[in-house]
């Protein structure tokens, strides 16, 4: 049987794969059966990225997948070879918080904080594709993430509030993340 | 943490290698697309296929083109490609918006257009975790003998609850199989069987390259209603594909009505031979809708009662038609609101 | 309404502000209890039964004790010793002895190198077992007394409880209009997106620690010792910050006595994290209730006495189920004037995922009730709803007729913001057919006035250590499930320090390091460990300024704290700051610490079933929804809603308004959608009972595009009873949400729907039928009731007590507390301690065979 391509071909149960994860070059060696979530949150100690179902069914596993809004649940790791997966721990620039990570802080978007990580990397995908998305936009672009806590209302203000912010802080245009 | 059982994996670069990988591993192989369909299934050992071959990096199955008087889309766009696409918006409403209500965005952003039309059928003794199917000792679908939702019945009802299907069957589109020796193409019609456990002709070996769609000439329209308890997540428990040809002030010249979710296939609604040769009055829509909704025969495997289920179907249609007349989706209520509900963001 | 606390001029305190914790959880860095890893750490999974209800003949675990990887495997023998989070029910084993009760019930668990291959040696397991005869609903359990799911209570009646305040028939028969409804209310769950997760370890001094998804590690930590055999003062519990709790995580668990004792044996780390599917076996929600509500009012729909029966579906096992049947009727007095009143609660057992507490505990579905029946007594006699209710609200500052003792009363304010805001006034009865607006009322309590174990001992306390840098640490037992418990803390301890909450470094929910506090549950925190940490830190401020006025000789009462200086009030040049006044301090008193704690007040509430109501204070709130129905179809969409709440004082609006969105949001799901179904399949077939769809695909909970737009308004009148006058606000606005709705459906389409959730399916049945113009249930079976205790209401002469109550030896003060237990590691006392009647779950002491 001829396989090819970046996956190195096993017949064994663990697979090698190169990415890039929030920014930097990754090489991992993980069991084949394993998803993205579980490769990040066990293989490469990022346990920033939650997860609530593993079936798809509440979001809370969101990553950016060469930016856009994925279930990492559902994403065998497999399938990565070459992409650049971003996380919540890639959001802030060093000890800079991101616009969208301040906002969510100071209006009330964070109660458990367990679907933050996931409303924050969708948010901020939105943010990075539609400049001044409107109230609809932002709740359709977020209606892939359950939140138990806050009845949204607060999230959705932390977004709007977020693009206030990026647009204000940088008049030439959108910040753009890798 | 619900995790996938072990399996070996493949990801050819080729459409040759992958069909060669997937007949050679027989039954045993399964194809993966995005895997949001796949996967959940393989976690509850609903599928447990021992070798995974991966669509992702096979060349080809991302294009989109026009091919003559026809489109051609790959079968690994993804459903958010399918909708970033203004043709796709702007000329096959009925698909765009069908993709445009599957899931949720994050869904959309991995499930593709062929595993959309491959998806395994539902029913709420199926989809369920391993234990749980334990505990019910199985159904006939999957490792058991019976059929929970109709014991006396020799057949699975699961039903086909892909939102695209009925859309695509509503347009007229075909798809093209292939397999190490060759290809051929069907109608999605033709695609799709009457059987919960083997709802596709598709044979085992053969792979889903393209849609192929045709460009719809002047005068057609078309518009796809779903019905689901929440506006995002859901399956579809009821929808209405349709689509009409009919030249500006004048009268319906052909039509078509394809009820989705409400068998183990999308189901052709004969009673659309009604419509043509009027001007949709009211009366013409309500008697079409009461006579199609007849087909609707919901049984107790997924989401709301049946009984209302049923009368849903009659004001599903009824408001597709509606639409197609030109009337308001918003004039028509909260729920034609919702179900006429666009997803603008990817 | 104190002007003392009204008129305090606070730096901290109301401000909207930044969450101390919320850097941690924007950043990805909160540790959940699934996010922890330690060196060496294996993982366990639980096998769970198959079936309803059965007995376990035999397990024979071999194949998965062999299996490569596969470290341990434990069944029930190896956790005799029954638990239960009240004294009165300890009903559960950590794994089966003997018999399971529901699908999902645990009977082994694997512990193996990874998840993979304990999941994979589950298969290994083999159990025989004898299925027996379910119980699938209420009328079954009271039809059916055998076999008996517990071997406590009557047959498959858990409790009954019967109380009556004044003469009640009598007051029914002299009024002018009886209404009598019936009424369900549909169980649901919480739905924390975080499932549980416990990991344990031995420590390098051979102690034991817990790390877990918990809202009350102190009962953990008591279920641990008492199982486990081991001293309290060697077991450590660490409550990691909750991903939600909602009440789900109040219970002891069996996955984190089964990680505990599986650490211990191995002498490594043991994890476990629960599958969504097996988060629905946990349950402990809101239990299902049927209910039959009668009122007698007079002409102008003034309540002259109320008669209410509730009839709880419990599942399998005891969880707080007697607390709960008591909540179903301790707090419809504390809303409006209710004059005399009887009520009457059964539980029973069934064979389904125990039921518990969930935000509201209890008063959501009484609530539910009454709310809808005054909207139909507003409709019969021709009043305005929200007139209706403001013309006998409860009176502030008095005892209600069960003696439930209310402070401050914000809900005529709450009523007028609502009413005003939402233009109720040119809307409800008005607006065309197929839109409408509802109003609905509620009240909730700030903690419980009582311990689940009574004793004397504080309900919260905080300990303050400051050291010469400054830095002031804050320990507390408390737990932060979301709601913001940390911040509190930190927020009164900085108010009176005159420091930033940033300055503090906080240590709670850690059962080694801070005082206890009892945990995250009944809206006690805020109140309870607030008044402690203002104790304490008032105590550190009063240490300081002694030893700043005497170094800048200022009088230590013209001293101000603010700023992180401390001052002169009437030089304010005059001062030091924050740190060299803890520097002043400690040269004067040497190191510096001091604690807080806080008891609540005695109870008028002296008869027997009088502990469960009583509240230092009560929060109340007012809700408007407005509604669009689709006659067609039934179907119901929330177009908007306005929800008032009376808070006392808010101590961080940001917060605050989260809380009753939250609330309004759950609240919602549970009117409209959410539902634990369970389905039984054809007897002839299998009779099995199963979750319906344990899976957060098919539970709906609402998503974003459901979300309506809700007014929120903080009623600020602070209570005398609340730390800066503050009260509750995390439980109480999810409860007029739901009856709201309820009448909002009455108002936009006429019909009425007696039940949640009022889904399409109910709403085209209601308009369906001519007649009635209704859905809902339509009878209450026939109860054989216990004679009620009668207690005399207050301006009948009453004290609280009841006339024919046997005298009762406060037998429950004398429960497990730690300090009985003898330090070392030497084995608990494993049979129940003296003086307590515990129930054991298991009749016969008929073991199964265990072959590994
Ligand atoms: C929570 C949730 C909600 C969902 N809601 C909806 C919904 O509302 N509507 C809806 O339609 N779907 C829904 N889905 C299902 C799924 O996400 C979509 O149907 C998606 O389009 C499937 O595509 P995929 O690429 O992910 O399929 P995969 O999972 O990769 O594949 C699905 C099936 O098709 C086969 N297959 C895939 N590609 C090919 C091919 N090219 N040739 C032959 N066989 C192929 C696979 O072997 C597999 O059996 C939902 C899923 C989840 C988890
Ligand atoms: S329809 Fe019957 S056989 Fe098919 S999945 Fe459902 S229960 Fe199983
Ligand atoms: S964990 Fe729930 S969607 Fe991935
Ligand atoms: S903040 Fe708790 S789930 Fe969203």
């Amino acid at each position: 049987m001829s396989a090819s391509g970046g996956v190195t071909p096993r017949a064994e149960s663990r697979t090698r794969l190169s990415l890039r994860v929030n920014g930097e070059p990754v090489e991992v060696l993980f069991e084949t059966y394993k998803t993205l979530l579980e490769v990040l949150r066990e293989d490469l100690g990022l346990t920033g990225t939650k997860h609530g179902c593993e079936l798809g069914e509440c979001g809370a596993c969101t990553v950016l997948v060469d930016s856009r809004p994925v279930l990492s649940c559902l994403l065998l790791a497999a399938e990565c070879e070459g992409s650049h997966v971003r996380t919540v721990e890639g959001l802030a620039q060093g000890a800079c918080l991101h616009p969208i990570q301040e906002t969510f802080a100071d209006l009330g978007a964070a109660q458990c904080g367990y679907c933050t990580p996931a409303m924050l990397m969708t948010a901020c995908a939105l943010l990075e594709k539609h400049p001044s998305p409107s109230r609809g936009d932002i709740r359709q672009a977020l209606s892939g993430v359950l939140c138990r806590c806050t009845g949204y209302l607060q999230i959705f203000e932390a977004v709007e509030a977020a693009e206030r912010r990026i647009r204000e802080n940088s008049p030439g245009g959108s910040e753009g993340g890798g | 943490m619900m995790r996938c059982g072990r399996f070996h994996y493949h990801a050819p670069r080729t459409l040759r290698d992958a069909c060669a990988m997937l007949q050679d591993a027989g039954s045993d192989g399964m194809l993966l697309a995005g895997g949001t369909d796949l996967v959940p299934n393989m976690k509850r050992r609903q599928q447990t296929p021992k070798v995974v071959i991966s669509l992702r990096h096979v060349a080809g199955l991302r294009d989109a083109g026009p091919d003559g008087n026809r489109v051609r889309l790959g079968a690994m766009l993804t459903l958010s490609d399918l909708t970033a696409k203004e043709e796709v918006r702007a000329r096959h409403t009925a698909l765009f918006k069908a993709a445009a209500q599957v899931a949720t965005p994050h869904l959309r952003n991995m499930g593709t257009l062929g595993g959309n039309l491959c998806l395994d059928t539902r029913c709420n003794y199926y989809d369920q975790n391993y234990e749980w199917r334990k505990a019910i000792n199985f159904c006939m679908k999957k490792a058991g003998e019976i059929c929970w939702v109709a014991p006396s019945s020799r057949r699975c009802w699961a039903i086909s609850s892909t939102d695209t299907a009925p859309a695509l069957i509503a347009l007229g589109a075909e798809v093209a199989l292939a397999t190490r020796d060759g290809e051929r193409t069907l109608g999605v019609a033709d695609f799709c069987r009457d059987d919960g456990i083997q709802y596709l002709t598709r044979n085992p070996d053969e792979i889903l390259t393209q849609v192929l769609l045709p460009i719809p000439a002047p005068g057609e329209s078309s518009t796809y209603w779903k019905l689901r308890r929440r506006g995002s997540f859901d399956f579809p428990v009821l929808s209405v594909a349709a689509w009409i040809r009919r030249p500006p002030e004048g009268r319906v010249e052909a039509a078509r009505l394809v009820l989705g979710s409400v068998a183990s296939r999308p189901v052709i609604a004969e009673a659309a031979a009604g419509l043509v040769g009027t001007t949709l009055s009211e009366d013409v829509i309500e008697a079409v809708a009461e006579e199609a909704s007849r087909l609707a025969k919901p049984l107790d495997n997924t989401d709301f009662s049946l009984g209302w289920r049923k009368k849903a179907a009659r004001y599903l249609i009824t408001g597709a038609l509606r639409e197609l007349r030109g009337d308001d989706p918003q004039t028509l209520g909260p729920l034609a609101r919702r179900a006429a509900e666009l997803a603008p963001v990817g | 309404m104190s002007s003392r606390i009204a008129a305090l001029d606070l730096q901290v305190v109301g401000k909207p502000r930044r969450r101390v914790d919320a850097r941690a959880k924007v950043t990805g860095q909160t540790r959940f209890a699934d996010d922890l890893f330690l060196p060496r750490m294996l993982h366990c999974k639980l096998l769970r039964s198959p079936h309803p209800h059965a007995r376990i003949r035999r397990i024979d675990a071999r194949a998965a004790v062999t299996a490569p990887g596969v470290k341990l495997v434990l069944t029930g023998v190896d956790l005799p010793i029954p638990y239960g989070i009240l004294p009165v029910s300890q009903d559960e084993h950590a794994l089966c002895l003997n018999r399971v009760r529901f699908v999902g019930d645990p009977v082994a668990a694997v512990v193996a190198v990874d998840e993979q291959t304990a999941c994979e040696a589950l298969d290994g397991i083999r159990v025989d077992y004898e299925p027996l005869p379910t119980i699938a609903d209420p009328e079954e359990a009271l039809t059916t007394p055998q076999p008996r799911i517990q071997p406590y209570g009557d047959g498959n009646v858990h409790k009954k409880v019967a109380l009556q305040f004044g003469e009640v028939d009598a007051a029914m028969a002299s009024a002018d209009r009886v209404f009598e409804d019936i009424f369900f209310y549909e169980g649901s769950t919480h739905l924390a997106i975080e499932q549980h997760a416990a990991l344990a370890a031995v420590d390098p001094d051979g102690k034991l620690t817990l790390w877990s998804s918990t809202q009350t590690p102190h009962y953990v930590h008591r279920a641990l010792s008492r199982v486990l055999g081991i001293s309290p003062a060697h077991i450590r519990v660490i409550a990691t910050p909750n991903g939600g709790g909602f009440g789900g995580k109040s219970d002891p668990f069996n996955h984190e006595i089964v990680v505990a004792k599986a650490a211990m044996l191995l002498g490594r780390p043991v994890k476990i994290c629960l599958t969504r599917e097996e988060v629905f076996y946990c349950h402990r929600g809101r239990h299902p209730v049927l209910m039959k509500l009668v009122t007698g009012v007079n002409g102008d729909g003034r309540i002259v006495a109320m008669d209410l029966q509730t009839l709880l579906d419990g599942g399998a096992y005891g969880s707080y189920g007697v607390a709960s049947t008591f909540y179903t009727g301790a707090l419809q007095t504390v809303t409006y004037e209710v004059p005399r009143y009887r009520f009457r609660g059964c539980r029973v057992f069934t064979n389904k995922p125990p039921c518990g507490p969930k935000r509201g505990h209890g008063t959501p579905q009484p609530r539910f009730a009454q709310e809808i029946q005054l909207d139909k007594i507003a409709v019969a006699l021709g009043r305005d709803p929200a007139e209706l209710r403001k013309s006998q609200l409860a009176k502030p500052h008095a005892l209600t007729a069960n003696y439930m003792r209310i402070g401050t009363m914000g809900l005529g304010e709450c009523i007028d913001r609502v009413v005003a805001g939402s233009g109720w006034k040119n809307k409800h009865g008005k607006l065309r057919f197929g839109h409408g607006v509802g109003l609905a009322c509620s009240s909730y309590l700030c903690g419980a006035g009582l311990p689940i174990y009574w004793n004397a001992l504080p309900h919260s306390g905080v300990q303050l250590q400051l050291d010469r840098s400054g830095r002031v640490a804050a320990f507390c037992g408390a737990t932060e499930i979301g709601q913001g418990s940390d911040d509190v803390l930190a927020n009164l301890v900085a108010e009176v320090l005159g420091i930033d909450p940033f300055d503090i470094r906080l240590v709670s929910g850690d059962t080694d390091l801070g005082p206890v506090d009892l945990g995250s549950y009944s809206s006690r925190v805020t109140l309870m460990m607030g008044h402690a940490a203002l104790q304490a830190a008032e105590r550190a401020r009063d240490l300081i300024a002694q030893a700043v006025s005497a170094s800048l000789e200022v009088p230590a009462s013209r001293l101000v704290f603010a700023g992180r200086r401390v001052f002169d009030a009437e030089a304010p040049a005059r001062g030091v700051s924050f740190a060299e006044a803890v520097q002043r301090g400690e040269a004067m008193h040497g190191t510096l610490g001091t604690t807080g704690s806080y008891t609540p007040p005695e109870s008028a509430a002296k008869y027997k079933g009088g502990g469960v109501g009583p509240s230092p204070a009560y929060s109340y709130s007012a809700c408007v929804v407005e509604v669009q129905v689709q006659p067609e179809t039934g179907w119901v969409e929330v177009e908007k809603i306005w929800i008032a709440h009376d808070i006392g004082r808010s101590l961080n609006p940001v917060l605050a308004r989260g809380q009753v969105e939250g609330s309004v949001y759950m609240a919602l799901g549970e009117a409209l959608m959410e539902e634990m179904a369970y389905r039984r399949l054809p007897r002839h077939l299998s009779g099995v009972l199963v979750h319906k769809f344990p899976s957060l695909l098919e539970y709906k909970s609402p998503t974003t595009l459901e979300m309506p737009e809700v007014i929120t308004y903080l009623v600020e009148n602070p209570d005398e009873a609340g730390p800066l006058g503050a009260k509750e606000v995390g439980q109480g606005p999810l409860l007029p949400v739901m009856p709201a709705v309820a009448n909002a459906v009455y108002d936009a389409v006429g019909v009425r729907v007696d039940e949640v959730p009022i889904t399409p399916e109910k709403v085209l049945r209601a308009l369906g039928d001519r007649e009635s113009r209704r859905c809902g249930p339509k009878s209450f079976p026939f109860i054989v009731w216990p004679e009620p205790l009668k207690v005399a209401p207050p301006w009948e002469g009453g004290d609280g007590t009841a006339v024919n109550e046997k005298p009762r030896r406060r037998k429950e003060g004398v429960l497990m507390s730690p300090d009985v237990v003898q330090p070392g590691l030497a084995p608990h006392p494993s049979t129940p301690e003296a003086g307590q009647k515990t129930e054991s779950s298991e009749s016969s002491p008929e073991m199964p065979e265990v072959l590994r």
